[in-house]
């Protein structure tokens, strides 16, 4: 049975569909209304607030915080500057992806690691000889993201004109209403954003104060639903639905490495020892076998689709995350989508796919399962490059 | 139901000894290959050890076995028990309550029972759903053992040597990491292997207890570790690890199962005690009731222990020294007892009041390593645990068809209570109220007004389970699920395949692969065989 979290005095008076998902064992928001589109403009147009805390969060401090980070990451932490965040993953003695969250460094020797799912008894694994302490702050921290492009004028608003001048990836202390906590600019939309890491006794100061002061800004409380439309345009990849935890998998297919996924960006090889970096090393040399990939659908083909069955193209309503074969020439699976959406803002039908490296480069042209009146097709589906929606006020 | 007291005809295809699941699924499996079967039960009842009784009016117990999971799923589809009438509700929780006031729960929900784990051992907390993972995949493993014939490793047919290749291709094809941990899985005890997971002995108490029970065993002796495996097998609807209670009452199963037989045509019989196979030149011809009239049949297929089959009904000068030998060093031993209880109200746990879905699981009473430890120590030196570890159902808080409306059936299950006690185990009888005072003493200490509650109580010993219920030494699986006594070894080396010396005399229960438990497999599996062999 999932419990509330510290802000649900808040969204279970707002959330008028009774739309909750199980989220980490903790009770969340799937839409606030029948239908998340009033959520998802908001993000896109406004500002979208949304409860994040059931992310797991861990406060890694101490003489070695950074060498202990730098050993079971794949990227050394300690390059970071303080008050930098860097997103990245971890994996197994195998190099298989563990989960993938953010790090951010709060001090010289404290840095603070979200995550999907527990990680506490892997980081304790490997925490013999280094000098450091490891907090599991999930429950202490209520964390609220705050998205779109309204996002920095309201932040400014509650936590100080400064704030505004927060760079992308990087975090601050600030107050809200006397609340000490702590704003970074980051987020699972793709688009302006932050996060407030705040007490969770503070939660509900805090919440309102946001809400008040948004509200000119159209600030509408978001839930999950429309986040994950935000996610996928963002071309972010999602622990659970586009890959598995090296944890969970029965099986050794089911593992991926971070060149898979499309995070070898995040792993820094040549540096000393880190869990998992010898098979690494081996996979950057030899090339992943799969590839994660953007695919965009071609709309035409789709229209026609249901057009022979003289219906309009339907697509769904929010992202969809079960998974649909790939197909390479004369019908051959070479992979599956594992989660898409229509993209209302860009009008483009989006994907996230798992296929084979030969046929992931940019451009490639694939077919894509679609179901029309109970039967099955493809469309053609080509190669596209991530994120799909990439605004300047992102970075800006 | 409604059986006959004598059968029909003087001659069948088979007579099944013992109405017990396993003797009805092997006659429903033959009466459905179109075989003319009887099943000869001693008692008013049939079932054998998973059986239901309104032992107090108005009050169903599961006298004996009380929760089902390891039944396998593909007899249910072949005999279609759901058909006729078998309906399995799962359990919910784990529920272990402390001493101390404190209590842990395990729930389905993996988040749920994260944040119980947590207050013991966060380590722990995020380790278990990896020894799930784990034990699921050996589960998997073993199931591919557990669905067919035991292999012979002795054998030089070439089919059995071609069986045996594929078992052992599908544990080479295994992850090397999961072999080894197979071959630990073989030889540790239950804590040893629990500990290459865990920390906390609180957590560890109630989940090694799975590899101690119907065992004379310690949760510290080698070798219970496989017991604990045997218990993670469990399986409802196609998912590992679900146990469940027969709505009913656990004679539910059975009696799906002898609705299954008898749609085929088979004949049920009850009070009516086989006193002895009739073998003649070296063959089984029939069967010898106890008022001394014959039956025939082309085969006879036993449904009691290997004890009570050879030592029994076959009779020692019907068989060899060496196949005698065996038997008799068959152990079976049996370490446990059952305390039924009608109950005029539910009974609140102190550590958590309330007929929640917490109680709606098994509650363990096995608050420390030691503790069971110290009850297993009564046990070596020949009496009841003082102290035993308990593991408790109210079914009737899940299925109010077992139970007037507002007051409960209470099975409680307690080891250990070995039937070779010190004075010898015919002075059980004298020890029974003795030993479910211990029983009731150690449960009231969690729950206060238990006592108060009880309209009536049950007291089943070792010596009962052996004398009312035909289970030799009162072992609940027809002998000790120990390596010695698995695969090819059961009941007895080279008589792994429900044939036995005698010819024409079959076995299709727990004392055969792949033991015991509401399996149905050995049933299966010996019927199968048996329609092979073009003996019947």
């Amino acid at each position: 049975m999932p419990i509330p979290t510290p802000f649900h005095p808040r969204t279970s008076a707002l959330c008028s569909s009774l739309a909750w998902k199980d989220w980490a064992g903790y009770h969340a928001v799937r839409s606030y209304d029948t239908s998340h589109d009033r959520e998802y403009f908001a993000i896109r147009h406004a500002a979208g607030l949304i409860d994040v805390t059931p992310l797991f969060k861990y406060e890694v401090r101490g003489r070695d915080a950074g060498a202990f980070l730098a050993r079971v990451m794949v990227r050394d932490v300690r390059r970071l500057e303080v008050g930098q965040v860097t997103y990245l993953c971890w994996c197994d003695d195998e190099g298989k992806v563990i989960d993938d969250g953010t790090v951010s460094r709060l001090d010289e020797d404290h840095y603070r690691v979200t995550a999907v799912e527990p990680n506490w008894a892997w980081f304790q694994r490997y925490a013999r000889g280094y000098e450091f302490e490891l907090e599991d702050s999930t429950a202490r921290i209520a964390a609220l993201s705050v998205q779109g492009p309204n996002s920095r004028a309201i932040l400014a608003e509650v936590a100080g004109p400064e704030i505004a001048d927060l760079p992308f990836f990087r975090t601050s202390r600030a107050t809200i209403d006397g609340s000490s906590l702590w704003i970074s600019r980051t987020g699972y939309t793709g688009d302006l954003g932050y996060e407030i890491w705040a007490d969770a006794g503070d939660a509900l100061t805090v919440w309102d104060r946001v809400m008040a002061a948004g509200r000119p800004w159209g600030i509408e409380p978001a839930g999950l639903d429309a986040m994950d439309v935000t996610r996928v345009e963002a071309g972010f990849i999602m622990n659970g639905v586009d890959y598995w935890s090296a944890h969970h998998c029965p099986i050794e297919a089911r593992k991926s490495t971070p060149y898979e996924l499309g995070l070898g960006w995040t792993v820094q090889l040549g540096r000393g020892d880190f869990v998992g970096q010898a098979t690494l090393v081996e996979e950057w040399a030899r090339g992943p076998r799969r590839k994660l990939v953007g695919l965009e659908l071609d709309w035409d083909e789709y229209e026609a689709l249901f057009a022979a069955h003289d219906l309009p193209p339907e697509v769904t309503s929010g992202a969809w995350r079960s998974a649909v074969p790939v197909y390479a020439r004369r019908g051959r699976q070479v992979g599956k989508a594992t989660s898409g959406a229509w993209s209302p803002i860009l009008k483009r039908n989006l994907a996230l796919a798992d296929v084979e490296s030969s046929c992931g480069a940019l451009g490639s042209r694939l077919k894509f399962e679609v179901t029309v009146e109970y039967v099955r097709k493809t469309v053609t589906a080509t190669v596209v490059g991530r994120p799909f929606f990439d605004p300047e006020r992102k970075r800006a | 139901m409604q059986t006959a007291t004598r059968p029909e005809k003087r001659s069948y295809d088979a007579i099944v000894i013992g109405g017990g699941h396993n003797g009805l699924v092997c006659a429903a499996y033959l009466a459905r290959g179109g075989r003319r079967v009887a099943v000869l039960e001693r008692r008013h009842v049939l079932g054998g050890a998973a059986v239901t009784e309104e032992v107090y009016p108005g009050f169903k117990f599961s006298v004996l076995s009380y929760v089902v999971s390891l039944f396998r799923p593909h007899i249910i589809r072949e005999l279609d028990l759901a058909r006729h009438g078998m309906e399995l509700i799962p359990l919910e929780c784990s529920f272990l309550p402390l001493p101390n006031g404190d209590s842990l729960a395990r729930w389905s929900d993996p988040h749920r029972t994260r944040r119980e784990v947590e207050r013991f051992s966060k380590r722990d907390a995020e380790t278990l759903p990896e020894f799930g993972l784990a034990m699921g995949q050996l589960a998997r493993v073993a199931k591919r053992f557990i669905d067919q014939p035991a292999p012979d490793p002795t054998s030089l047919d070439p089919r059995e040597l071609w069986r045996i290749l594929r078992l052992g291709r599908s544990v080479q094809g295994l992850d090397a990491d999961l072999q080894y941990l197979n071959h630990k899985l073989m030889s540790m005890s239950a804590v040893d292997f629990l500990e290459m997971w865990f920390e906390s002995r609180t957590l560890m108490a109630p989940m090694s207890v799975s590899g101690i029970i119907g065992t004379f065993l310690g949760v510290h002796s080698p070798g219970s570790a496989y017991v604990l495996l045997h218990h993670y097998m469990g399986e409802i609807d196609g998912a590992f690890r679900s146990w469940g209670f027969s709505k009913g009452g656990t004679g539910g199963v059975s009696l799906a199962c002898a609705r299954a037989a008898r749609s085929h045509g088979a004949e049920l019989v009850t009070e009516c005690e086989v006193e002895r196979v009739l073998v003649r030149d070296g063959r089984a011809r029939g069967v010898v009731l106890a008022d001394g009239d014959a039956f025939e049949a082309k085969v006879v297929v036993s449904g009691c222990d290997p004890h009570r089959t050879f030592l029994g009904l076959v009779g020692e000068e019907h068989l060899e020294d060496d196949f005698l030998t065996q038997i008799r060093r068959y152990k079976l031993r049996g370490s446990s007892g059952k305390v039924n209880l009608a109950l005029d109200r539910f009974p609140d746990f102190s550590c958590r009041p309330g007929d929640g879905p917490h109680v709606r699981g098994d509650v363990a009473i096995a608050p420390s390593l030691e503790y069971l430890e110290r009850a297993f120590d009564d046990a070596k030196y020949g009496s009841f645990s003082r102290q035993p570890y308990l593991n408790v159902v109210i079914p009737s808080l899940v299925d109010p068809s077992v139970a007037p409306p507002g007051k409960h059936v209470m099975s409680i299950f307690a080891q250990y209570a070995p039937y070779f006690i010190s004075e010898g185990p015919e002075h059980w009888p004298e020890q029974r109220e003795a030993f479910g005072d211990a029983v009731i003493d150690t449960l009231a200490e969690y729950c206060p007004t238990l006592k108060d509650s009880i309209l009536h109580r049950q007291v089943l010993t070792p010596w009962d389970l052996e004398q009312e219920y035909g289970l030799t030494e009162g072992n609940i699986f027809h002998g000790e699920l120990s390596l010695e006594q698995l695969l090819f070894l059961r009941p007895a080396a080279g008589w792994a395949r429900y044939r036995t010396p005698v010819r024409n005399l079959w076995m299709c229960a727990a004392g055969t692969h792949p033991g015991g438990g509401v399996m149905g497999a050995p049933g299966e599996l010996a019927a199968k065989a048996l329609l092979r062999s073009r003996e019947v």
